[in-house]
């Protein structure tokens, strides 16, 4: 009796620590969102997306940037995620125990945990410098770089949950391996890999550092990604330390924009692996 | 057990002689009235790595004929059955030397053709493996890696496949269905339907029904021995009761080596060597 007293005590303790490390934690979440909410949610006009940056001052919305950052984030998708995903097979499926293989993992975890702002600085060495001006095509290798190994991690991962019994049941009607991958392989991982995919996607949708160094901003509608190219995450930036007020409310916008935009994803990516998970 | 065993293995007492009953098997030995081997082992060892798995195995599998492996955990019956197929290869480390002689070939040095090697000589695993797509293209997989056939052709092939795995009037709905749905037996029966839908030349089972319930067990048990009027089947099985149910020859196999080979009954009967008996009246294993 005594022992069951004292266990229900250390249940009640555990659990009590536990609920108020979450409250803590969904504490900062929620003002997080309250603030953006409070903040943002009323100058989410029809103009917002309708006109491009204004001079302070003036009327205007964000219809640039927020098209200019779909058009970065689906370019650095486009650019990394196909690289991240070949990369990830050959981990998975045949650099397994290569020496060679050992050697992209480590190198990937390093370009993994790689602070974004260094992406950005190599970027503009590598690409703004030669070029002498900054560009929406150099913004989409920065984002590409923070993509790509986020896509390889999660493709090894996810391909190397495809159980052997499976690769050898393909191989066992006399499928080349290249089948194996491409049919059995793939489609079982499929769900996970597009699950990697879309966490990069979120993560680079915020990204602010490394565009600054590399697409910087533009102020005026373009689609030309070999000019300087409009995107939220700048904007936000610049306006929000500008001193004008009007700037400033476009910057709570913009920023209750990208955060739904990322919360929406991440949706996704869960209802995306519940659906993978019979 | 013994009237189980004689009602299910009529066959060929008459064609064993008399003065061979006792003689422990020797591989070589051509009984006259045996079917020519399908499949001829001859010194095969097995290696994973440094660990030499397989010492040197003599043995024949007879053309549609059951042949079983039995033998406790480890003693290599299954690693005997994966260099049949050389899927072994799919490890790097793991490595066979002998001859296996199949169709007047070593198929241990066709080293360029593996895979049509492995579409000549089938296999089903001990745990199902439905590959994640509808039961019909689980079937389909197979067949369109070497045969080019029209669509109603391979609906046919497809039927054909189910019937001989006995499990089309269970799925002829469900065709689209994911083949993954199924139940564990009816899984383990695709499978099956899907190395047969290949039309090979021989099939291995590894352990085809330990993972399954009683009355699923019985369907497959009753399966292969339908199966066997068109195909040459090897079977490894912890079961040693499903050896002797299904099997017209028996090999026990202990510590990587061959220990006895010979006709189902008389192993089980009269084993000429102690080990087998042990093993098969439970003493060891």
């Amino acid at each position: 009796m005594m022992l069951y007293a004292r266990r229900r005590l250390v249940n009640g303790v555990g659990l009590t620590l536990s609920i108020l490390a979450t409250l803590f934690g969904v504490f900062w979440l929620v003002w997080l969102l309250w603030t953006l909410f409070g903040n943002g949610l009323h100058w989410l006009r029809p103009r917002l997306f309708l006109e491009s940056t204004p001079p302070p001052g003036a009327n205007g919305g964000l219809a640039n940037a927020i098209v200019g950052s779909l058009i970065l984030t689906l370019a650095g998708v486009g650019l990394g995620a196909p690289a991240g995903i070949l990369a990830g097979t050959y981990l998975a499926e045949f650099g397994r125990t290569s020496r060679l293989g050992a050697v992209v993992r480590f190198v990937n975890d390093i370009l993994l945990s790689a602070p974004s702002i260094i992406i950005g600085v190599f970027v503009y060495g590598l690409i703004v410098l030669r070029a002498g001006h900054f560009s929406g095509w150099a913004g989409a290798v920065a984002l590409a770089l923070i993509v790509m190994p986020i896509v390889v991690r999660t493709t090894e991962n996810m391909m190397r949950l495809v159980p052997d019994s499976l690769r050898e049941a393909a191989a066992a009607l006399g499928a080349p391996s290249w089948k194996v991958t491409l049919v059995i392989v793939y489609r079982s991982a499929l769900p996970g890999i597009m699950t990697g995919v879309l966490l990069g996607m979120a993560r680079i949708s915020g990204e602010t550092a490394p565009l600054l160094f590399t697409a910087l901003n533009n102020q005026f509608w373009s689609l030309d990604m070999s000019r300087p190219f409009p995107n939220l995450p700048a904007v936000i930036f610049q306006f929000a330390m500008s001193p004008y007020e009007d700037w400033q409310h476009l910057a709570w916008a913009g920023a209750l924009l990208i955060t739904v935009t990322i919360l929406g994803i991440n949706i996704v990516v869960r209802m995306l692996m519940k659906r993978s998970k019979p | 057990m013994e009237t189980r065993l004689s009602e299910q293995l009529p066959r060929k007492e008459s064609h064993v002689p008399a003065a061979a009953e006792n003689a422990p098997y020797s591989a070589p030995r051509k009984e006259a009235a045996m079917p020519p081997p399908k499949v001829e082992i001859r010194g095969l060892s097995f290696f994973y790595g440094k660990y030499k798995a397989l010492h040197d195995i003599d043995l024949d599998i007879h053309d549609r004929q059951i042949t079983a492996f039995i033998g406790p955990s480890g003693c290599g019956k299954s690693t005997l059955l994966r260099t049949l197929n050389r899927i072994y290869e799919l490890y790097p480390g793991q490595r066979a030397s002998g001859k296996i002689m199949l169709g007047g070939r070593n198929l241990l040095e066709r080293k360029d053709n593996v895979n049509k090697l492995r579409a000549k000589v089938g296999m089903v695993f001990q745990k199902p493996t439905p590959f994640p797509m509808s039961v019909r293209d689980n079937i389909s997989f197979g067949v369109q890696l070497y045969e080019r056939l029209s669509h109603s052709d391979m609906q046919e092939r497809v039927q054909w496949a189910l019937e001989k795995a006995a499990l089309w009037n269970e799925v002829k709905d469900k065709l689209r269905q994911d083949g993954t749905a199924l139940s564990g037996g009816q899984q383990q029966r695709l499978c099956i339907a899907r190395a047969v839908a290949v039309k090979p030349d021989v099939l291995l089972l590894d352990e085809p029904a330990s993972a399954l319930d009683p009355i699923s067990t019985q369907k497959i048990e009753q399966l292969i021995t339908e199966l066997k009027r068109d195909y040459t089947i090897a079977i490894v099985t912890h079961n040693m009761q499903q050896a002797a149910r299904v099997s017209d020859y028996t090999a026990f196999m202990y510590l990587g080596r061959l220990v006895e080979f010979g006709d189902t009954k008389k192993l089980f009967m009269k084993p000429a060597k102690q080990q087998t008996e042990e093993y098969i009246t439970g003493r060891f294993g």
